[in-house]
């Protein structure tokens, strides 16, 4: 996993609420950039920024219908052409990306059901119950994030030719199936979100510990599984070290394939650009759908409680 | 581990034994639905027992995942650092001591790289923060369709780390490359982003800066909605202008998630991989042709997966541990200086 993911260790807490509360007490004092509209400078900076952000993807697209010969030509094509399927084609099928997607799809649904459910339940356990030790596990959990991704794959790579795993999918999942970060924010989400009174009048009826996880936990986590599930995927699609090393050509993730399409010794940019698009493609339609919160939960993780 | 194996032990059983515990079970031990029923009996004991057991049971897939993947393999990463493994004769294994580190220090290459980890983390963090803090400030005003502006800002995150590097790669193309003719607009001279050093190092930060300053920027903005508004009122009775405000009053209130998103930069600065690695194409491993781009993260995977010593490869991982948490320890002591002086 990657620690750049990460939010702050602080309780979270509705942004969108926050921005009521100021923007319903607006007074327009001078200077108190708070609550103040924003100038039409502040829109044109804003605006070159958000065409900073979306130009190299937009391009992409562009990139992408176009042929190689053009792609070297100057000046770079800056709308669309006509080659937009065959490179897509190309690259689906001799790029390696249709094996390619199929297998990430895999690996990152599975590591997303992993994480969210066992971060639910440990989070749970952190949040809301009293056992011995629980402190300890707690700064054990969050000390495990400093520990980086190299200090494992030389021994996880030995035992995988020993156990004669090379190039299955299985060794890219199993090693990143829990999350210490997942775990940490599901903790916070729940300290707040789940009344202890639920639990007890739970308790009461003498449901048992599973019971309760199932009818109380899990609806009251709902909202924070949606968003670290979102998190997951983007970050479990993203991993590079790792795959890179256990599997190969033959049984490649999307970053693998798009890293042996890009050091290829004969490239064909624009099919290059087509397999870049097509690596990407789930993660910008998942981002589209659900971009609003995923925004609203990196906010959250973020704010001081 | 041992309380976590314990704890498995123990899940299995309470696991077994939840379906029994229902209530319908309570029902008919004792007739009425209100346990816990009176102690001593089977049912009471197993729920005592549930409740103190179940805790350990929600934790313990963490704890068994990350000891298996996590744990134990670094404390092999230090024992195979110590020793000749190569990787065309895994089973060879020979002691050989702190060779792999003596090995390291003397080498050029490590040193180059470690310097390289630093140039690139310290121009792709620091201007990525200040940029981030500047977005997060203009967010933060009252605008038309603020939540479209935040989706766009974060659209590059959600982008894959090899499509957002290849895209790049042929941007910064020394031949018709978009940014090359971009410069030729304005007068300057075509850069050759690949080969020169400073040019290839802040190419590959500029990928670095354009996947996560709208991250930080959302971050940062969390945290500036989340100070009181009476506190600028107040500065701005006292007379303080805008820019002041923001310095003496925005600027303190996010010191501690300034201080969060600078340590968590850094470590995946220290991490870089990913786009070095293919933005230097066929010799993506070596970090260009004069190693100007390769970072630690690169090195290791070279020495231990193209050049094949396993050895050396778990000696640059450990050596990477170390750094970082001579860095974290920095970090901790420049937080407290800072507190004081305040």
């Amino acid at each position: 996993m990657t620690t750049s993911e990460l939010t702050p260790p602080q309780a979270p807490m509705d942004a969108a609420e926050k921005t009521a509360q100021v923007g319903s007490g607006r007074r327009r004092l001078m200077g108190a950039g708070k609550q103040l509209h924003a100038g039409p400078l502040t829109y044109v900076v804003l605006a070159v920024f958000a065409l900073v952000s979306l130009a190299p993807l937009l391009w992409t697209i562009v990139a992408a219908s176009r042929t190689n010969q053009r792609l070297a030509e100057t000046p770079p094509p800056l709308w669309i052409g006509g080659n937009l399927f065959k490179n897509l084609q190309s690259a689906w099928e001799e790029g390696g990306l249709g094996t390619a997607m199929v297998n990430s799809t895999i690996v990152a649904g599975t590591i997303t059901v992993g994480t969210v459910l066992f971060s639910t339940l440990a989070g749970f356990a952190f949040a809301k119950l009293r056992f011995k030790f629980s402190n300890v596990l707690l700064l054990l959990t969050i000390g495990t994030m400093m520990i980086p991704p190299q200090l494992a794959v030389v021994p996880l790579y030995l035992w995988m030719s020993e156990l004669g795993w090379s190039n299955q999918l299985q060794t890219v999942i199993l090693p990143t199936l829990v999350s210490a970060f997942g775990t940490f924010f599901m903790r916070q989400y729940l300290i707040q979100a789940l009344p202890g009174e639920l639990i007890e009048a739970a308790r009461v009826d003498g449901a048992s510990s599973l019971r309760v996880v199932w009818h109380v936990v899990f609806p009251a986590a709902r909202p924070a599984m949606a968003v670290l599930g979102l998190l997951t995927f983007v970050m479990a699609w993203n991993d590079f070290l790792w795959p890179i090393i256990a599997l190969n050509q033959q049984n490649p993730t999307v970053q693998v394939a798009l890293n042996s399409l890009g050091t290829g010794y004969v490239p064909d940019q624009a099919v290059i650009m087509a397999g870049a698009l097509l690596g990407t493609l789930p993660l910008l339609i998942a981002f589209l759908l659900f971009g609003k919160q995923i925004v609203g939960g990196i906010m959250q993780g973020a704010i001081k409680g | 581990m041992t309380s976590s194996k314990q704890a498995l032990a123990r899940s299995a059983t309470s696991a077994d034994a939840a379906p029994g515990s229902q209530p319908g079970a309570a029902r008919r031990a004792d007739g009425r639905g209100t346990p816990p029923p009176g102690p001593g009996s089977w049912r009471s004991r197993l729920y005592r027992w549930d409740m103190k057991a179940s805790p350990y049971a929600f934790v313990a897939p963490f704890f068994i995942f990350f000891g298996a993947f996590g744990l134990i393999p670094l404390l092999y990463t230090a024992w195979y650092s110590l020793h000749n493994v190569q990787l065309s004769n895994l089973d060879q294994q020979t002691w050989v001591g702190l060779d792999n580190y003596k090995n390291l220090m003397s080498s050029d290459f490590f040193w180059g790289a470690l310097q390289n980890t630093f140039t690139i983390g310290v121009i792709s963090t620091v201007p990525q923060l200040l940029m981030a803090l500047g977005i997060a400030h203009l967010l933060n005003y009252k605008l038309r369709g603020s939540t479209v502006w935040r989706v766009v800002m974060l659209t590059p995150y959600a982008t894959s780390v090899a499509a957002a590097t290849l895209v790049f790669v042929l941007l910064y193309s020394w031949d018709g490359g978009m940014i090359n003719w971009l410069l030729h607009f304005i007068g300057v001279d075509p850069v050759n982003w690949r080969e020169s050093t400073w040019g290839s190092q802040f190419a590959v930060s500029s990928i670095v800066i354009w996947r996560w300053t709208g991250y930080n920027a959302l971050i940062y903005l969390a945290a500036m909605q989340a100070i009181p508004a009476d506190l600028y009122e107040s500065a701005s009775l006292d007379g303080a202008g805008r820019w002041q405000q923001f310095r003496h009053v925005t600027i303190p209130m996010l010191r501690p998630t300034i201080l969060f998103t600078v340590v968590v930069s850094t470590i995946g600065a220290t991490q870089l991989f990913g786009e070095p690695l293919l933005f230097g194409g066929v010799s993506g491993s070596k970090g260009g042709s004069e190693h100007q781009y390769q970072t630690l993260g690169l090195y290791m995977y070279d020495q231990g997966w193209i050049i094949g010593n396993l050895g050396k490869a778990s000696a640059i991982a450990w050596t990477m541990f170390l750094i970082l948490l001579i860095v974290a320890a920095i970090n901790l002591l420049i937080n407290r200086r800072l507190r004081k002086t305040q």
